[in-house]
């Protein structure tokens, strides 16, 4: 019996398909093996930009990407990096999020023991280019507004874009978008300052 | 089929182009064409996936049985998209960044699988590398070309942020409009579909012309001969 015949008979094709999804899995498991560590790496560089970003230089003199403490936020675990000083905690960065325009908008951010915003980066969003986006410290410098702020100053009311009576900007065409980063960045104050006895010790 | 590499060549840059002629793959083409760099990474992407897949393709044509070829090809494609993508985030983690999201976009990208049916099930394997090769760079070249009118009316720049993809060496390519702030409209989904549209239109001219001028040759010929 010639292949091209034995090549159509029933019992070949599962062993076809068999051969091809355990050749195929052997790949993708040589592959995720060969990769796992650089692209551990990769992220763990990605994570610690970010943290460096938003954390003003010599602020830590700990390795805070270890330095992490958990606690619960409205119902969900939230992971808070911890930069320390000579042993005593100087900051703490976590990330919030917040719905906006068009889905979820994280944020970084890092808050001094003092109760002041140290910085704030927007992660991820899916807003409307040209419109929301500004929120990008790529695109526009807004979100460097936050810096400086605390609870206090301004007065929890003021904590808003302008339209709804507070001090920060909104964007011509998009209102929603900041309004959520400042709910996002407002929410992460008022976390941070309920809990600042357990981030810090 | 043929084993003209040249004519290859021609039909999958010109002729049987995967966007502007077989309008195959307009799932990404839509998706990412909001900057040529973005489009001219896609396409990149895309066009290594497809040389390696007509080539496995071509090269196991005679071991698959046509019943569950489908299977298979989809099984081999999935596998070798999930590969480049874990290849290029640990190793080329900065494109990866720009690209990562698009990368898995390749698995749905039909012209994938439409070459493997139409061409290197058919053919030996060095027709069907240089098949995919020819169809990859049509498809980069429609893609970038889209890319590059929607970022220029839409936000009034050229190749933005190339010097990511490409590295600092190609920071030149980036180019501004001065006080152009861009009409938003072209980044966002219609004018995605308008662009396309006028570029559909203009190959079908362009095409028309062609022939014309080519049977106006041939009579001329014909003319010559009597």
């Amino acid at each position: 019996m010639n292949f091209e015949s034995f090549r159509e008979k029933i019992g070949y094709q599962p062993v076809l398909l068999g051969t091809f999804a355990l050749l195929a899995s052997g790949a993708l498991a040589w592959a995720s093996g060969a990769t796992g560590d650089s692209i551990a790496a990769a992220e763990a560089k990605d994570l610690r930009d970010s943290l460096s970003e938003v954390l003003p230089a010599g602020m830590a003199d700990n390795d805070f990407l270890k330095d992490t403490v958990e606690l619960d936020k409205d119902g969900k675990p939230i992971l808070i990096y911890r930069a320390r000083k000579e042993g005593t905690v100087q900051a703490a960065l976590f990330k919030v999020s917040e719905r906006g325009y068009s889905g979820e908008i994280q944020v970084l951010m890092a808050v001094g023991v003092d109760g002041r915003v140290l910085g704030v980066r927007v992660l991820k969003h899916t807003e409307t280019p040209g419109l929301g986006d500004k929120i990008e410290i790529k695109k526009d410098p807004w979100v460097k507004g936050f810096d400086g702020k605390s609870l206090g100053d301004p007065v929890p009311e003021k904590w808003a874009v302008k339209k709804d009576g507070g001090i920060f900007d909104q964007f011509a065409g998009a209102t929603i978008t900041p309004r959520a980063v400042v709910k996002a960045v407002k929410g992460g104050m008022e976390f941070f300052s309920a809990h600042k006895a357990e981030i810090s010790g | 089929m043929s084993d003209n590499y040249g004519s290859i060549m021609k039909e999958g840059l010109w002729g049987q182009n995967v966007v502007f002629a077989q309008l195959l793959a307009m799932c990404p083409t839509m998706a990412v064409t909001t900057s040529g760099t973005n489009g001219l990474g896609m396409g990149l992407a895309t066009t290594a996936v497809l040389v390696v897949s007509n080539i496995l393709v071509s090269a196991i044509r005679h071991t698959v049985s046509s019943q569950v070829r489908i299977p298979v090809f989809v099984v081999l494609i999935a596998t070798l998209v999930t590969i480049v993508d874990m290849a290029m985030n640990a190793w080329l983690h900065d494109l990866y960044k720009v690209l990562g999201l698009f990368i898995a976009l390749i698995v749905v990208n039909c012209a994938i699988l439409g070459r493997a049916e139409a061409f290197a099930v058919k053919n030996g394997v060095v027709a069907s590398a240089v098949d995919g090769l020819a169809m990859g760079l049509g498809f980069t070249g429609a893609l970038t070309v889209i890319g590059l009118i929607r970022e220029f009316l839409g936000a009034g720049t050229l190749f933005a942020q190339a010097s990511n993809l490409l590295g600092p060496a190609f920071a030149f390519l980036e180019m501004k409009v001065p006080g152009y702030g861009g009409a938003l409209l072209m980044i966002l989904p219609p004018g995605g579909f308008a662009i396309l549209g006028f570029l559909l239109a203009g190959k079908r001219i362009l095409d028309q012309r062609l022939e014309a001028k080519a049977a106006e040759a041939a009579g001329c010929a014909i003319h010559a001969a009597t």
